[in-house]
């Protein structure tokens, strides 16, 4: 019933050049946009309920004489409790459907391809585990969920692709994420949503989303061939973690064979999972998670290496053995 | 003509024009300094807040900046304050029974401890600046600190204690402002067992300052880790 | 039946004596403790900040005209809207009706000769001046780019503007705030006449007190956390960056804490402006009074719990996006009871359509739209798409300006015979009220579109497909600052020139009422006593004086 009253305005509005929203691009767009038609229907119905009933009683009720003194209205408990509790029914039942769809929007299939975005004032750096690396533009094949892992390199910034209703910071200091699978091959805008300085409003790009085969081929013919964990391994040659962190265990630092993704207890008793953050501050501020019967001896690397060179490293020790988890 | 609404044109020097009485004068005094101690209490409120959670954050660096405050100092600052609530409880006392002079006396002892709080204060200041513990402007401490506790982090700690307690500070200095004041108000005999408020409701912030100490001095200066469990 | 209100005998202008002619000379405003002159002090200081923050608006609408933007460069255009909102938040919309109507009121509404605290209350004024002019000291020497969030790190370091002085200027005008809602607090508990007791206030009243304990609870944090940005700022200190340990999520945290309930200090007193002017122009007692009472108090509390829907893209735990999505749906009811309330005040009531019942009417509708779409941000997978868009503009423009504004204006409208002793041109003033309500319209409903279809906010340059709504937005906009100048012009226009108003042109009831217009300094020659409920509209006509009556819990 609501879409039929929306289908002539869309009709109209299309007329105009102005479309009511950006065409779903991605698995969970149709779902959000159902939501938000809901709520808009809602709002429609209740302002035009509001104004008409205000338009009705100040024309019915208008005043015809200057001496004129209407009665008090009292007021009484059930009518109260009525337009108390049916509100709060209504919003019982968006805050279900809204949370249900938040949950599973936020949580990224088990078999997301993975890639890695660094925002910085004022550019997308964007670089997939096989090693092509895009700056601002971003090439997922059609079909597949895709997970982008995120930080900046500065301030706050936002990535977020309309067509496929997705949004997050992306912060400093910390890895977020967000996932989709793109329903249809095309190229579609990705903004910053944060506002980050003088070029924010520039600091956009496009999605190009395209069919499996042709994405591998693109892939393929990406520069220079070498992925993100070759790259890591240079640097972590390079930087010299080889030299603690030897692969049969006996140096200074553990062995990162088969460490990713298992769990690692801490002196302090905190049990963490060995993920993205965990790899990082390890990186940055090694001395803040003491490991049990280690001396904490680990320097930082804060500062020394980009966002960008903490992710090949990270994808570096992953390559060197994942612990599979089930998602919680 | 209806008593209730003959407002007492006595004229009482003491009563604001726009009270009905010195009654109504007094609550509203003192229930005005009640909300304006609430305020306080949610401005410290949010340092506290931000302290405790990154604290959180990194233990052994807060813990290891605790360490290195002069517990000396900070123990014999809250034994000034809490004898200086006393000395102002005592004011307060004098001036609710009409008593001038032990109302100026303890004013005086009061800003006395008050003062001497500052001066200590100042010197553990001083210390730090000494031992280069000021964060951003001078901030290298040479001894102190144990491998593995991460430098920034406890800079993080100097910067709240010296935050909080500057902050802590400044009220102090305006407490003593407005001693100073009822100190003049009373030596010009404006204080009676009739009209007291000003001096009740002083009391009530030098409590309050007070007080915030007695949170700020065990949570900067004693939970370092440096009395170890037994 | 006879007419519900004794007029107050009120000799002839010339020859009377009222505050405004009680003395003369720049000192005897500058130093006086009058609540009637402060609020006036506030009125023409905050009419030129509106038109300060106005300005900057115009400027960003023209620059949107097309989409790559070539009015101003783009840090320009940053520092255009970080200017707008802060001026419109911290010098107009915080201080608006409670520091203009409610310094004025508060004490005539409640029989009183001034507020508690009235020499407070000018400092309250002057504390406010500093920190505007401290701002406007930012502007001219180069201004600041922010955003008036001032989200850290970009706040902290990166920024390179005048963020200090920014932050100094908002948290020394938050003491103005504090102190204004502290003396309106201790005033309502202790200085009502005898008979009033708390369900025999005006709604307006309720609402100024639930404002007032926000004011008093969250303003602090604010102050804390500018003193927070400053400090690092100063000293480099990390205390929002994360290399150096910091953490910018708790700047955020800190800083919706207060301006979460802010948005509620922008809303509540306006709501209770609509309560007063719903009940005059329909000459009836406000349907459901306890009922309305009860939801200002229940919004501010619940204002408090709130704070995180600003963040759920932020990186807050999805369990904490839940619990305060969960809050927001729920604060979102009380104003809801409150529409329902004044829409069912209208049944069966005698109806008049003065300018000021007009606002009223149109906030009613404004509001009602601009809070359902609170409900989009609420529902979290809805959020997360309009999140950091011109939804959001929109959102809070429907609630700031077409309900808080629309309630200020028809407050200023109503109470303006009182305060001036002059009325305006009702004519003009319908006119403008139409003009601004379509203006309005027109400027903000097509950002609800923008937003959705993708467009974020603070862009200075933009996707071509979204030029069109664009257009029509600026198109609204010059029609709303078209509205907004008629009043300035003949408001002003009557002080001089407009008919004498009369004690009670409006034959509304309350205390402020029974007082000639303008009132004299000490607003009642002797103290009321209060016999009858609020809105007595058909009530027996009331006894200003009666013998002997019992106090009834005057001092509570």
């Amino acid at each position: 019933m609501v879409k039929s009253l929306f289908i002539p305005l869309a009709a109209i509005l299309q007329g105009f050049g102005i479309p009511l929203r950006p065409e779903p691009g991605s698995t969970i767009a149709q779902g959000v946009d159902r939501l938000y038609f809901f709520l808009t229907g809602l709002t429609l119905f209740f302002s035009i309920g509001i104004f008409t009933a205000i338009f009705y009683f100040a024309i019915r009720y208008r005043r015809r004489s200057e001496d004129e003194l209407p009665s008090h209205t009292k007021t009484f408990l059930q009518l109260e409790l009525s337009w108390t509790l049916i509100p709060a029914a209504i919003c019982v039942v968006l805050f279900v459907w809204a949370s249900s769809l938040f949950f599973r929007n936020s949580r990224p299939p088990n078999a997301s391809m993975e890639i890695f975005v660094v925002g910085k004032q004022w550019m997308w750096q964007l670089q997939h585990p096989e090693g092509p690396r895009e700056i601002n533009e971003l090439h997922v094949p059609v079909g597949i969920p895709v997970k982008l892992t995120m930080t900046s390199q500065d301030a706050i910034h936002d990535f977020f692709i309309p067509a496929f209703r997705v949004k997050k910071d992306v912060l400093p200091g910390r890895y977020t994420s967000i996932w989709f699978q793109a329903t249809e091959t095309g190229k579609f805008h990705f903004f910053c949503a944060q506002y980050c300085g003088a070029e924010h409003s520039r600091m956009t790009g496009w999605v190009y989303v395209m069919k499996p085969d042709e994405y591998a081929a693109w892939l393929a013919g990406g520069a220079k061939g070498e992925s993100m964990a070759q790259t890591g391994e240079k640097l972590f040659n390079q930087y010299g973690c080889n030299t603690c962190h030897l692969s049969d265990g006996t140096g200074r630092g553990p062995s990162l064979a088969g460490q990713f993704g298992r769990l690692q207890k801490l002196q302090d008793g905190r049990t963490l999972t060995v993920d993205e953050a965990f790899v990082r501050q390890a990186i940055t501020n090694p001395n803040s998670m003491p490991i049990p019967g280690r001396t904490p001896v680990m320097p930082s690397f804060q500062g020394q290496l980009t966002e960008e060179q903490i992710l090949q490293l990270i994808a570096y020790v992953k390559s060197l053995g994942i612990q599979q988890r089930n998602k919680p | 003509m209806p008593e209730a609404t003959a407002v007492a044109h006595e004229r009482i020097p003491a009563r604001a024009h726009h009270f009905d009485d010195m009654e109504q004068q007094q609550e509203s005094s003192n229930l005005g300094m009640w909300v304006f101690l609430v305020t306080e209490i949610m401005f410290f409120g949010g340092m506290f807040a931000a302290y405790a959670i990154y604290r959180g954050f990194d233990l052994p660096a807060f813990e290891a900046g605790s360490r290195i405050l002069e517990v000396k100092f900070g123990a014999t600052n809250t034994a000034v304050l809490i004898g200086s609530s006393l000395t102002m409880a005592l004011a307060v006392n004098s001036a609710q029974t009409g008593k001038r002079k032990a109302l100026m006396l303890f004013l005086v002892l009061t800003m006395i401890l008050g003062t001497v709080f500052l001066g200590i204060k100042f010197t553990e200041y001083l210390h730090k600046w000494n031992e280069f513990l000021v964060p951003g402007l001078r901030f290298a401490p040479t001894e102190g600190i144990p491998a593995g506790v991460s430098l920034p982090h406890v800079e993080m700690f100097f910067c709240f204690y010296f935050f909080m307690t500057l902050l802590h500070a400044m009220h102090m200095i305006i407490g003593l402002g407005i001693l100073t004041t009822l100190l003049i108000m009373a030596s010009r005999r404006k204080f009676s067992a009739d009209y007291y408020g000003p001096v009740e409701v002083s009391g009530l912030y030098w409590h309050f300052v007070d007080i915030v100490w007695i949170f700020l001095f065990p949570l900067l200066y004693l939970i370092g880790g440096r009395y170890p469990h037994g | 039946m006879s007419t519900p209100v004794v007029d107050v005998p009120q000799a002839p202008a010339e020859s009377r004596v009222d505050y405004l002619n009680a003395s003369y000379g720049i000192r005897s405003w500058l130093f006086t403790t009058d609540h009637k002159r402060i609020a006036l002090l506030y009125l023409i200081s905050i009419t030129f900040m509106f038109f300060i923050g106005g300005a900057a608006a115009v400027l960003m609408r023209l620059h949107l005209l097309t989409p790559e933007g070539t009015l101003v460069q783009p840090e320009t255009y940053n520092k255009l809207f970080t200017m707008h909102g802060l001026v419109m938040v911290f010098f107009f919309m915080i201080p608006s009706i409670p520091a203009v109507l409610g310094n004025f009121l508060v004490p005539m509404m409640i029989g009183a000769r001034d507020l508690a605290f009235p020499k407070i209350n000018l400092l309250s004024w002057y504390i406010y001046m500093a920190g505007a002019l401290l701002f406007l000291y930012t502007v001219l020497t180069g201004g600041v780019d922010t955003g008036w969030t001032f989200y850290t790190p970009y706040s902290s370091i990166y920024a390179n503007t005048h963020v200090l002085t920014a932050a100094f200027a908002v948290f020394i005008v938050g003491f103005s705030s504090i102190l204004t809602g502290l003396n309106f607090i201790v005033t309502i508990h202790k200085m009502r006449a005898p008979g009033l007791t708390w369900f025999r206030l005006p709604l307006f009243l309720w609402s100024i007190y639930a404002t007032s304990v926000i004011m008093v609870l969250g303003t602090p944090v604010l102050a804390i956390t500018m003193l927070m940005v400053a400090a690092e700022r100063l000293l480099h200190v990390g205390i929002f960056d994360p290399a150096l340990g910091g953490d910018p999520l708790l700047f955020q945290h800190m800083f919706w804490f207060y301006s979460h309930p802010a948005v509620y200090i922008m809303i509540l007193p306006s709501m209770g402006v609509v309560s007063e002017l719903i009940a005059c122009f329909s000459r009836k007692r406000i349907f459901g009074y306890s009922f309305v009472a009860f939801s200002s108090v229940a919004i501010a509390v619940l204002s408090f719990l709130v704070w995180g829907h600003h963040m759920f893209v932020a990186g807050q735990s999805i369990y904490a996006s839940l619990i305060f999505s969960a809050l927001s749906f729920l604060v979102a009811i009380p104003s809801a009871i409150k529409v329902f309330n004044w829409t069912a005040t209208l049944y069966k009531g005698s109806i008049s359509y003065q300018a000021p019942m007009l606002y009223a009417l149109g906030f009613i509708g404004l509001f009602t739209m601009g809070g359902l779409t609170g409900l989009f941000l609420a529902s979290l997978a809805v959020d997360v798409h309009v999140s950091g868009t011109y939804f959001i503009v929109a959102h809070f423009h429907y609630i700031m300006v077409g309900g808080a504004v629309m309630g200020y204006m028809g407050g200023i409208h109503f109470w303006w015979p009182k305060i001036t002793g002059r009325l305006y041109p009702d004519g003009w003033a319908r006119f403008a009220a139409l003009v601004i309500f379509v203006g309005f319209n027109l400027t903000f409903f097509p950002q609800f579109m923008l937003g959705y279809l993708g467009m974020p906010r603070r862009y200075a340059t933009y996707p071509q497909e979204f030029q069109v709504l664009n257009v029509m937005s600026t198109a609204g906009a010059s029609i709303l600052a078209v509205g907004y100048a008629m009043p300035l012009v003949y408001l002003i226009w009557s002080m001089r020139y407009g008919p004498v108003a009369g004690p009670n042109p409006w034959r509304a009831k309350g205390l402020e009422w029974e007082t000639p217009s303008p009132p004299p300094t000490e607003n009642f020659e002797e103290t009321p006593i209060v016999t009858e409920e609020a809105y007595a509209y058909n009530d027996p006509p009331k006894r200003i004086v009666a013998a002997g009556s019992a106090q009834e819990g005057a001092r509570a």
